[in-house]
């Protein structure tokens, strides 16, 4: 297994349920972060990992979290702007630079992934262009 | 100036209108299309309908050549990425203007590169507790060109010198306490005076220790 990481979570949706529990079968320390504490069921009854609920803009709930030492900040709430403002103040407050962003909007996540250094993702595009080459490769 | 306004709510619009009879050029942005068609009955043509996070929608609202871009939706992470898209995608030099909706968040948008942040709690704040202490403290009188000054404060049950000997506080330099006025009795402060709750205090102090006085009575 690759080097052990703490990795904070931000938004337990599909994808950010999904993949706090493969980082922790994986063996990685992980915490989850949800405004709504119904979005832990999607993380099964037996997650060993931490989860807070709060709002992760809050500057508190993001320390209370145990942001501090994280390697790795993932920002996976459904929106955009959380999710780059989060980042932000991950980097800022907390000094966890390495963060992983999802955006939806091609054009934010390019903005950010250009002129802020942010690593964004953007399923739009990555989905949009995968149907495309389905459509033109595919028999 | 051309100013570029982003949400539409009670303050967003008020300061449309105030910009717009000083003689400015004013857009204003607004998501919520009842909001909307409610605004543009009165505004017209000055507002848009649309997402001022979306980079297509700051570019027909002219992002391009606004001098001020000001987001004051409810939302501080819509407000941040406004600002910020605004200067990464148009053009730098324009200044932005946020409202700070957590006053947590005001220093980390200043670090993030908004250009002024306003934040609500924090100026109603301010307002009404500058209005308590000009309340508390009550010029009377200056003597000699103004240096040395006779003030009044009222005491509370809060405050600190109540249930003290006048002996036991603590006070700013160049500041002698005179009377007390408790009911309708004036007392000489000396040194074993107890000081109770609603008591009236005149005292002889700087304008510069005015403030002082206040905080350690």
């Amino acid at each position: 297994m690759a080097k052990k990481k703490k990795v904070i979570v931000l938004g337990c949706g599909r994808v950010g349920a999904r993949l706090a529990r493969t980082l922790v079968e994986a063996g990685h320390e992980v915490i989850v972060i949800d405004s709504n504490a119904d979005q832990f069921r999607r993380l099964g009854e037996h997650f060993p990992g931490k989860t807070v609920m709060g709002d992760g803009l809050d500057i508190d709930v993001l320390a209370e979290a145990g942001i501090e030492g994280a390697d790795v900040f993932v920002a996976a709430t459904n929106g955009d702007n959380t999710n780059a403002m989060s980042a932000q103040v991950a980097c800022r407050r907390f000094k966890v630079c390495r963060s992983i962003v999802r955006m939806y909007d091609p054009i934010r996540a390019g903005a950010y992934r250009e002129e802020f250094g942010i690593n964004t993702i953007c399923p739009t595009e990555i989905v949009s262009d995968l149907i495309q080459r389905e459509i033109e490769e595919g028999a | 100036m051309y100013i570029i306004i982003a949400g539409g709510g009670k303050v967003g619009y008020n300061l449309t209108k105030i910009l717009m009879d000083k003689g400015h050029e004013v857009t204003l942005i607004e998501k919520d299309k009842a909001r909307y068609a409610e605004l543009s009955e009165e505004l017209g043509d000055s507002v848009l309908w649309g997402d001022a996070c979306e980079v297509s929608l700051l570019k027909d609202a002219g992002c391009n050549r606004a001098n001020v871009l000001v987001a004051v939706t409810g939302d501080d992470e819509d407000n941040l990425v406004i600002c910020q898209m605004t200067k990464a995608m148009f053009i730098e030099k324009t200044r932005t203007i946020a409202r700070v909706n957590d006053p947590k968040n005001e220093s980390i948008f200043v670090e993030l590169g908004v250009d002024t942040t306003v934040s609500t709690t924090r100026v109603i704040d301010a307002l009404i507790e500058e209005k308590i202490e000009s309340e508390m403290l009550l010029p009377l009188t200056s003597l000699g060109k103004g240096n040395l000054e006779i003030v009044q404060v009222e005491l509370s049950k809060k405050s600190k010198s109540v249930g003290k000997k006048v002996r036991e506080l603590t006070l700013p330099d160049e500041t002698i306490l005179i009377a007390a006025l408790r009911g309708d009795q004036a007392l000489v402060l000396k040194g074993d005076v107890d000081l109770i709750a609603d008591d009236t205090i005149i005292a002889l102090t700087t304008k510069e220790n005015e403030r002082k006085l206040r905080k350690m009575l």
